[in-house]
Formats: C-alpha cells, sequence, structure tokens
C-alpha cells in the first residue's frame, strides 16, 4: 500500500503548544509505525482532515456496515473525496462496550491494542460521548474479523441507530465513598437484558441507560439518558461529630456557615454554638452538597436505594428535556429487587416501542401524550414527588375526581397495612 | 457464505470486577472518605484502613497505539497495572502503594501527559467526533479542544477554581457534547441550501418532513423532480434535515459559526439540575486554532474566578449575582436572541420587580 504524505499545514498548527497534540500521534502511525496498511490509512486521513480545515467542512457519510448476525454497533464512514485519498476511502467506527465502570487492566488494554494493530487504522478513544470504546477507522472487510477476534476475549459490540444504546455507570462503590448502590451489577443487569434490542436496532428512537450512584449524577443521567437510576437513601445521613469539630478546626467556624449550613438548599442544617452540625433529615432532600464539602464527617445512611428518572436527552427534535422522576425510592438489595427493576426497564421500552412516533425519544413521547398516560400505560401510580408543583390553570376536566380520590386513600391504606 | 460465518457471542457489557484493583474489590461499597493531597490526585480511604490512590492525566483523547501503549507501559512498570477512564476522558492510575504516586507523576508528566483534572479545575474538554470522522459535523472537535486545553492547561493541572468547571463542545446543533458549565456548539446561520437534482434518490422525503421541529418542510416538485421546499421564513437553521437528507445542506465555510453557552450543571449539588443558557454567538468557526471561541471562554473563566464565591458552580454564581450582571461584567453584548422563544419560553421572563441596581 502506498502512502502518501499530504501537506497539513493548518494541522500542523496542532502539533504547537503544551497539551498532548492528537495530530503528532496521527503523524507518528503515519511515519514511525512498521505496519505499511497503517501508514498508508493515516497518512490519507491526514489528508481528508486537511481539506476539512481548509474547506470548513466535513466529508464522510453513512451506508450500511455491519457485523455477521447484528444490525448495528458500527458507524459506516464513506469518504465523499475518497479518489483524493483512497486508502481511508472506508473508515469505520466500531462502538465496543466498555466494562461497567470503566475498568481495565494494562494487560487487557493491550490485548485490545494487539488486536485493533492487525485491522484497524490504530486509532483509539476511551470512551465516546456515548460511553462506547471507539475504535475508529476500519474498512468494511476487517470490520468482521476485528469484531471477531475482540468477540472471543469478550467484548461486545454497542449499540448504534434506533436500539438500546451501550450504558455508562459510575465509578460508584469500587472506590467513591457516596456510592449508595451497586453500579455496575445495576449497569449489567439491566443493558444486558436488552442485548438484543442493542445489537438489532428496531425502536423508534435510541434509548440510553444511566447508572449514579448518588444525586452528584457524576454520569449525567438526568440530562442524558431516557432511564436514568441514581443511588440515594431514606433514613438519617451519618454525622461525625469529632469530625465536624476536626473540620472546623481546619477550616475555621465561618467556612462552615458560608459553605455548608447556608448553602443547604432546605435550609435544614444547623451548626449549634458548641459546634454540632444538626440536620433536620426530614427536609434534606439529599442534594449532596453538604457531603461533598466534609466528606469525612458527613456520609449517607443506611437505608439505601435508587430513584428512577425517565425521559432525558438532548435538543433534537423538541429540544433538550430533562428526566422526570418516575419512582422516587426504590430498595436495591435482593435480586428481587433486580428483577423488579430490569422488569420495569422492560415495560417501560415495550410501551416506547408502541407508542412513540418515529425518531421520537421517550422524554418527548411522555411530552407529548402526558405523564399521566405513561404512567397509567406503565403501570405506576402517581406520586406528588414527580412533580416541581401541581398544575396551575384551572382549564382542566375532573369529572373522575372521586375514583382519583378513593385510589389515593386506598394506596395510602395498603402501605400502611405493608409498613 | 454463510456458513463460515462466525456466530456472534451476545455477551454484552463485560464485568468490570475482573479488571478492577484488588483493594477496590475488596473495599468494594465500604469506602470511608477521600482527601485531595495534589492536583491530580486522589486518596481514598476505607472503612477498612485501606488506601487507594488515583493519579489522574489528560491525555489527547483520540489516541495512537504509541500513546495507548505507553500510557500501558507507565500502568505496568511504575503503576499496579490497573487503570480506567473518566468521563471526560482522562486516565486514571490506581496503586495501594502511596510511594508510587510522585513516579507515576513523573512518568506521565515525562512521556507528555498532563496531571491534573481533579476537584477545582477546568476539566478535560468533552468532545464530539467533529469532522475526523463525523458525517454532519459543522466544525471540529478535536481542534478546538486542543487549541482550547492549550490555553486552559494551568487551570486544569491548578484546580484553583471556585468550583469545578465541565465545558464541552458540539459540532452539530443535536449538541451530542452535551450539558457544560461553558458549552461551545456550532449554530447555523441560514437555512439548508438543498441541492434539488438528488433529494428524491437519497430522501426518504416523508420522514425528512417529519423531522423537521417547526414544520417548515413540505414536498414539492421542483423542475419538474420530486423534491422537498423550506419556508425560510419560519425555518431556524436547525440542520435536523440534514442526516436524513443529506442534498439538504447546512453546514456552511462562511454561515456556520459557534456559540457559546454557560450554566448547564448535571449535578443535584445545591439546586436542581441546570440547562446551559446562550450567552454569545456569530463566533468565527474558525480552524486550526478558533482564537476566537477561545477568548470568549477565557474571558468568563476569569471573571468566574474573580466574582464566584467558594463552592459555587457557574450556574449557581449567576443566581446568585443575576443576568444583568454577568453580562456587565463579561462585557458580553444582551441581544434580542438572548431571548428564548420556544416551548415553554414564557416561564424564563422576568415577572417580577426583583431587579438588582
Ligand atoms: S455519582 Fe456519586 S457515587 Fe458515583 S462517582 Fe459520582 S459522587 Fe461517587
Ligand atoms: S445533602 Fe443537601 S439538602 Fe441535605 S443537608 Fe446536605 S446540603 Fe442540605
Ligand atoms: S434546518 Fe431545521 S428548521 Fe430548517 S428546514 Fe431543516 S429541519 Fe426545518
Amino acid at each position: 500500500m502506498p502512502k502518501t504524505i499530504h501537506e497539513t499545514p493548518m494541522l500542523d498548527e496542532l502539533e504547537k503548544g503544551p497539551w498532548p497534540s492528537f495530530i503528532s500521534g496521527f503523524k507518528r502511525l503515519r511515519d514511525q509505525h512498521p505496519n505499511e496498511r497503517i501508514n498508508a490509512v493515516v497518512g490519507d486521513l491526514l489528508g481528508q482532515l486537511e481539506h476539512s480545515y481548509e474547506t470548513r467542512k466535513g466529508y464522510w457519510k453513512g451506508g450500511t456496515v455491519s457485523v455477521y448476525g447484528y444490525g448495528g454497533g458500527i458507524i459506516p464512514r464513506f469518504s465523499e473525496v475518497g479518489d483524493a485519498f483512497p486508502e481511508s476511502k472506508e473508515f469505520h467506527t466500531v462502538r465496543v462496550q466498555p466494562p461497567a465502570g470503566n475498568y481495565y487492566t494494562t494487560d487487557i488494554l493491550d490485548q485490545l491494542a494487539d488486536t485493533w494493530e492487525k485491522y484497524g487504522s490504530g486509532l483509539i478513544t476511551f470512551h465516546g460521548q456515548t460511553g462506547n470504546i471507539m475504535f475508529i477507522g476500519v474498512d468494511t472487510d476487517n470490520t468482521q474479523h476485528f469484531f471477531d477476534e475482540i468477540n472471543d476475549y469478550g467484548f461486545d459490540l454497542g449499540g448504534a441507530g434506533p436500539c438500546v444504546r451501550t450504558a455508562m455507570s459510575c465509578v460508584g462503590a469500587a472506590r467513591c465513598e457516596q456510592s449508595c448502590c451497586n453500579e455496575h451489577a445495576l449497569h449489567r443487569a439491566l443493558v444486558n437484558e436488552f442485548t438484543d434490542d442493542v445489537h438489532r436496532p428496531a425502536l423508534p428512537y435510541k434509548f440510553k441507560f444511566k447508572v449514579s450512584g448518588c444525586p452528584n449524577d457524576c454520569m449525567n443521567s438526568i440530562e442524558r439518558s431516557d432511564f436514568a437510576v441514581i443511588g440515594t437513601w431514606r433514613d438519617d445521613m451519618k454525622v461525625d461529630q469529632a469530625e465536624v469539630k476536626a473540620f472546623i478546626e481546619a477550616k475555621g467556624r465561618q467556612y462552615v456557615l458560608d459553605n455548608v449550613t447556608s448553602r443547604c438548599p432546605t435550609s435544614c442544617m444547623t451548626l449549634t454554638d458548641d459546634d454540632q452540625l444538626q440536620v433536620d433529615n426530614s427536609n434534606c432532600v439529599r442534594c449532596m452538597h453538604c457531603l461533598n464539602v466534609m466528606c469525612k464527617a458527613l456520609s449517607p445512611g443506611d437505608d439505601k436505594g435508587v430513584t428512577i428518572l425517565v425521559g432525558g436527552k438532548r435538543t433534537l427534535k423538541i429540544g433538550d428535556l430533562m428526566g422526570t422522576v418516575v419512582v422516587p425510592f426504590m430498595k436495591m438489595d435482593t435480586a428481587e429487587d433486580y428483577e423488579r427493576i430490569v422488569e420495569m426497564a422492560g415495560d417501560i421500552i415495550d410501551f416506547f416501542a408502541e407508542n412513540a412516533l418515529e425518531h421520537e425519544r421517550t422524554g418527548e413521547m411522555i411530552e407529548r401524550i402526558g405523564l399521566v398516560n405513561f404512567l397509567e400505560g406503565i403501570g405506576i401510580d402517581v406520586n406528588p414527588n414527580m412533580v416541581d408543583k401541581p398544575r396551575e390553570c384551572s382549564y382542566v376536566r375532573m369529572d373522575g375526581w372521586d375514583e382519583e380520590v378513593e385510589k389515593w386513600y386506598e394506596r395510602k391504606a395498603e402501605e400502611k397495612a405493608s409498613a | 457464505m454463510a456458513l463460515d460465518m462466525r456466530e456472534p457471542i451476545e455477551s454484552g457489557c463485560p464485568d468490570g470486577f475482573q479488571y478492577m484493583h484488588p483493594v477496590m474489590r475488596k473495599n468494594f461499597g465500604q469506602w470511608k472518605y477521600h482527601e485531595h493531597p495534589r492536583p491530580g490526585v486522589l486518596l481514598h480511604v476505607a472503612h477498612s484502613g485501606d488506601e487507594i490512590w488515583t493519579v489522574r492525566a489528560g491525555t489527547q483523547r483520540i489516541l495512537d497505539l504509541f500513546t495507548l501503549r505507553k500510557l500501558n507501559q507507565i500502568g505496568k512498570e511504575i503503576g499496579e497495572g490497573y487503570v480506567r477512564f473518566t468521563l471526560r476522558s482522562n486516565i486514571e492510575y490506581m496503586v495501594a502503594d502511596g510511594a508510587k504516586v510522585e513516579p507515576l507523576i513523573q512518568a506521565l508528566e515525562e512521556a507528555g501527559f498532563i496531571v491534573g483534572g481533579t476537584a477545582n479545575s477546568v476539566a478535560m474538554i468533552s468532545h464530539t467526533q467533529g469532522w475526523l470522522h463525523c458525517d454532519i459535523p459543522g466544525t471540529d472537535a478535536s481542534g478546538v479542544v486542543k487549541a482550547m486545553m492549550d490555553e486552559f492547561i494551568d487551570e486544569f493541572k491548578n484546580c484553583n477554581m471556585p468550583n469545578r468547571v465541565h465545558l464541552t463542545t458540539s459540532c452539530c446543533q443535536i449538541n451530542c457534547g452535551g450539558q457544560g458549565d461553558i458549552a461551545i456548539n456550532v449554530q447555523h446561520t441560514k437555512p439548508p441550501k438543498i441541492n434539488h437534482d438528488l433529494v428524491s434518490n437519497v430522501c426518504e422525503r416523508p420522514s425528512v418532513v417529519a423531522r423537521c421541529p417547526v414544520a417548515a418542510i413540505r414536498p414539492a416538485m421542483v423542475e419538474g423532480k420530486p423534491s422537498l421546499e423550506v419556508d425560510e421564513k419560519k425555518c431556524i437553521c436547525c440542520g435536523a434535515c440534514f442526516p436524513p437528507c443529506p442534498p439538504m445542506a447546512i453546514n456552511d465555510a462562511e454561515y456556520s459559526v459557534l456559540s457559546i453557552w454557560v450554566g448547564g450543571n448535571h449535578s443535584n449539588a445545591r439546586s436542581k439540575p441546570t440547562f446551559q443558557k446562550l450567552v454569545a454567538s456569530g463566533v468565527p468557526n474558525n480552524p486550526p486554532r478558533w482564537p476566537e471561541a477561545t477568548a470568549i471562554v477565557k474571558q468568563i473563566l476569569s471573571v468566574y474566578k474573580e466574582d464566584a464565591r467558594d463552592w459555587e458552580r457557574i450556574n449557581d454564581w449567576i443566581d446568585r449575582i443575576g443576568w444583568p450582571r454577568f453580562f456587565e461584567k463579561t462585557g458580553l453584548p444582551f441581544t434580542k436572541y438572548h431571548i428564548d422563544d420556544w416551548r415553554g419560553s414564557r416561564k424564563s421572563l422576568n415577572a417580577s420587580t426583583h431587579i438588582r441596581f
């Protein structure tokens, strides 16, 4: 394969400056890698990218590429200027699901690098915005070979197109003191129940799971997933008063007043005259602020579980939407708890598949049909935690009022009986 | 042919436990607190007394094999062979032996990686695909990020902002870069230019019509051919019709510009999660280094750093000082385009006498 060295005056500007340069990396692959195929592919890729920089236009188009037995997981890229840059004219991306929590040994990373070296361009990203390992740049024939090899040692494709997408979970219980659930077990229980929906796109549009271990929501799950699972707790937070004193000693009393108690969104903390931190737990909304500032002194309680929000997404088509609470609290301890959450996810995906319009996300469907119709469809009762505030406009038909009130009292009685 | 084909093993998401540091496995769910001994380093302590140290480093994100192997080699020879990647594509090395932290930092810095990105830093910019491998981009992503990180490297390394700052970029108006404290996103300013010769061959016309958020597209015969027509008065130049119908060219070398948005915050800490708000637009899409965009981001960051109190994210800070003062302090112009007119927008107007003088 002939390697072409294109002039890249604009890209060369990106080799300057102290931050590591991806362009210098590309040039290493072009100039120093022992594999001639890689030299040639990256040589022409640099040429096409320079052309984009000069003309301020992209030159990739999609198409259809997949591996045997699957319908998705590959992002096909064919060059529109392939005549000028033939060696990189097929430059597909393979989306691969990372291990839950993004853990790797250097050995497994080396193994992935070895396989990629055999078939691909040599460019990799950990990870793309959806959370996949992105193996960037492989031609159509090698796509299958690459997949076969990594699939043999435990890696599988992620989602692309209208399907259940690759999920994400935070570092969580493996290293974080704020974790209130087993993020990785939840992540795998959810997404691996739907592998068929990951690999064979047949939904109205994409459906994403994200799991964060606490309301800090490091995975942006409320803003970026259709099904957000966030760890939380119901009992009192733990306060180690000795550590509170130590903190005051180190930082000063005023620091605690300015940065902890007065920042609490529900004003439920006070610092007493003798430097005890008191919490009105019934008004704590588990925002995490005070626990973040004083992580040695304050910790989540013991009665842990998760909150589930549904319908977050980005701009296309009706604008950005946040997820909405559909389950304020659910225990997540036993195998039955896991079965329940997976079943609920299945019900929601089924309802989405049946009721969403083409290319409509779950949140947009809910916006169109109303939260109540959605809840009735998936069999979840209304709860005041689902709203910021009740209805403000009186233009609504309410002739079913008495029945609804009856249901509320029945539910309350049941709750009381089972408590 | 199909007979020779290998059936896929539908194993899905792999178990991360097998790749996890043994100390993290042992203390799973049993962590007590953490400390931040220096920028780029975290120390987590478990109830058992066990410690795990983390060294975090920024990279070019689009890794070439040499770079990946170098990162691996550092992890094997100097670390303990266990790594992970953060949401913003930084690499983290976990070691139980605190004595390995300094040598790790040294090796990473010698190899050109940037140790930092923890706590109150300007974090690594999360970015999308761009001209490198997306099919609909209006700009590049890796290039914008490289040019900006060159400028914000001290903030990445020193962690001395009021709170953490997440930057994001997106190379089309779908904005797959996500919400950020500051977001730099492509903004189209002219309706698509339609190549009518290609529409009927390439586009599924009803689904293109359905894709438009403002119903500006209708089927039409143009010069005897079935094509599509755009009501340019209605069109908001979002580019949503371009992915399903590439002949509706939206990307324009001159008229696709950059907009800057601030105050997106995914966390529930203090206030509820927030979306980012428009603060500047008309910023030239100017490769290879996009200096105009970087200058505005820098300006916003310097005012924030000066004016915000400890623990205030950008949205918290603006909530306290108010939007008029934000525009005053940053020197950014306030225009009619800052007033929202999308659905539900009336709730964003000031219906009170709460005004700061
Ligand atoms: S979301 Fe919470 S538990 Fe998960 S890593 Fe962030 S702070 Fe820790
Ligand atoms: S977690 Fe938030 S709401 Fe609860 S006490 Fe702390 S600051 Fe207040
Ligand atoms: S650019 Fe957006 S608003 Fe304009 S026609 Fe296309 S989809 Fe409709």
